[in-house]
This record gives structure tokens, C-alpha cells and sequence, in this order.
């Protein structure tokens, strides 16, 4: 992997990691808004990448662990030259079978759950890029990238 | 998240206040269908005026709830979105199943209107 090149150019980054508690959701939207404020994004920005985040890791709470909650989540966050911010939600959970299925929009794969099915739709259009890397067994990461617009008065 | 309940009539307006996630959308749901059974609520008016955050979950909330009062031929409307809620309601077509009106009043007015309508039909059969 490049990772030595990938470094020259992180600018900052932080990795959260907690249990998969529904109440955690909140916390790691509120935490990733804050770690990306100094950028100074708008709140419109700032609104989507929060709902992504929250989509993201209620995905890894729901389906990867099963509302089991003695599972970890880890969140990481880097901001990159360019005001690139690329949040990664990881879980070790039972993972996508399907991953191309699962992103459609309205599939889900509880539907006597009250899932609207829409959490990657929900992703793919609040972000610029979303990569879904997932095993069964092993578990789901998911990239979602967003470039910032420039910001006024500097 | 806190959730109040209004009743007027067979309408149940329900105020949610905070932030509708997954977290508490389980909450939530038991609420409206609790209050729908106890008060015998036909039609639903969901004021979303002081929910600053919503997921995908919010929608979920939305559709169970508009099977349970679809099956009372009751009808769903939704009031206060911001533009960023009205995203996301659109992108899953909840606007097909429920009907977007400017405020609480015009609701419960249009709800009352089509009772009359269709009270004055019945008359005339």
C-alpha cells in the first residue's frame, strides 16, 4: 500500500473507537462535526456529513453486530491538503454478502424491522464517494469521502 | 429526543422535538402506535418544526407508521421540514404516501375539509 505517500499529505486525523450502544450514534456524528469544524464547513455541509456518519454507523450497529452490544465501532476521520474529509466506519461484524445489493436504494434486509432501506442511498448522495469494502464473517468498512467547499474570508 | 402529542377529533398531531435517529426512533414508534390505540386516532400530522437532525431512520418511522393508519383509511400529512429534512424524505418518496403541508393549522384544516366532503357525498347517495 502507499501509506508512506498517503501521510505526506494528511493534514490531521483522529480514530474514535466504541461500543455498539445505539446511543453511541449520537456521540460519533457530534464527534466527527467537531473535529471538522475548524475547517469552518457550512451547515449544510456539516448536516450531511453528520447524517452519513449516523447512517454509517447505525448500519454497523443494526446489521453487523445485530444490536449486540458488546461489538466495537471505530470511526476515523482525516483531513487531507484540500479540505478533504474521508471518514472510514469500521466494524467486525458478519458483514455484506451482497454489497452491490445493499446499496440499492429501498433494499433492506429486514423489512419486518421498519428499515427504510435507505441508509447507503442516504450516504451516496450526502457524500462525494462511498466505497463499501465488506467480507462475511469478518467484517465492513465503509469510506465516504467529501471535498469541502472553499471557505469565504481567508 | 422528546415527542408530544396533540388530539383533536380523530387527528393526532404529533411534535417531535430533537434529534430522530436509530437510537430513538425505536422509542418513538411505540409512543405514536400506544397514543394511536389509546385515542382511537385515525389521521397522523407529524411536525417535524423542531427536529434539527434526522437519519434514514425518521423514514422508517414514517412508512410503519402509515401502514398502521393507511389500514383506518386515515391520512399522514407532515409539517415543518427544514429543506435538509425534505431530502431525505423525497429521496425515499414518503411525499407518495403522505402529503406535505405549510403548517399544523392547514393540516388539521385539510384533514377537516375532506371530512366534510366526504360527509356531504354520503348524504347525497
Amino acid at each position: 500500500m502507499n501509506n508512506n505517500n498517503e501521510k505526506d499529505y494528511i493534514q490531521n486525523q483522529m480514530k474514535l473507537e466504541f461500543s455498539s450502544r445505539s446511543e453511541n450514534e449520537g456521540f460519533a456524528r457530534v464527534a466527527v462535526a467537531a473535529f471538522i469544524a475548524p475547517l469552518d464547513p457550512t451547515v449544510e455541509e456539516l448536516t450531511e456529513i453528520k447524517t452519513a456518519v449516523s447512517e454509517a454507523v447505525s448500519n454497523a450497529i443494526i446489521h453487523a453486530y445485530r444490536e449486540n452490544e458488546s461489538g466495537m465501532v471505530t470511526v476515523e476521520c482525516v483531513i487531507e491538503r484540500d479540505r478533504r474529509v474521508v471518514v472510514t466506519v469500521i466494524d467486525n461484524g458478519v458483514g455484506i454478502e451482497n454489497v452491490e445489493l445493499a446499496r440499492e436504494p429501498l433494499y433492506t434486509s429486514k423489512p419486518d424491522d421498519e428499515r427504510s432501506g435507505m441508509g447507503f442511498t442516504v450516504m451516496d448522495s450526502f457524500m462525494d464517494k462511498l466505497e463499501v469494502e465488506s467480507t462475511p464473517g469478518i467484517g465492513t468498512r465503509v469510506k465516504m469521502i467529501k471535498n469541502l467547499d472553499l471557505a469565504y474570508g481567508f | 429526543m422528546q415527542i408530544e402529542f396533540e388530539m383533536t377529533d380523530d387527528i393526532l398531531i404529533v411534535n417531535l422535538d430533537g434529534e430522530l435517529d436509530h437510537h430513538f426512533s425505536t422509542v418513538i414508534r411505540e409512543e405514536i402506535d400506544k397514543t394511536i390505540d389509546t385515542f382511537h386516532s385515525k389521521h397522523l400530522i407529524f411536525n417535524f418544526e423542531k427536529v434539527d437532525f434526522m437519519d434514514s431512520s425518521g423514514i422508517g418511522v414514517i412508512m410503519g407508521r402509515y401502514n398502521k393508519i393507511s389500514q383506518l383509511k386515515g391520512r399522514l400529512l407532515i409539517t415543518g421540514c427544514s429543506e435538509y429534512i425534505d431530502r431525505i424524505l423525497e429521496m425515499a418518496g414518503i411525499y407518495t404516501i403522505a402529503t406535505r403541508m405549510k403548517s399544523v393549522a392547514d393540516s388539521i384544516e385539510c384533514i377537516k375539509h375532506d371530512m366534510i366532503e366526504k360527509g356531504a357525498k354520503s348524504e347525497n347517495e
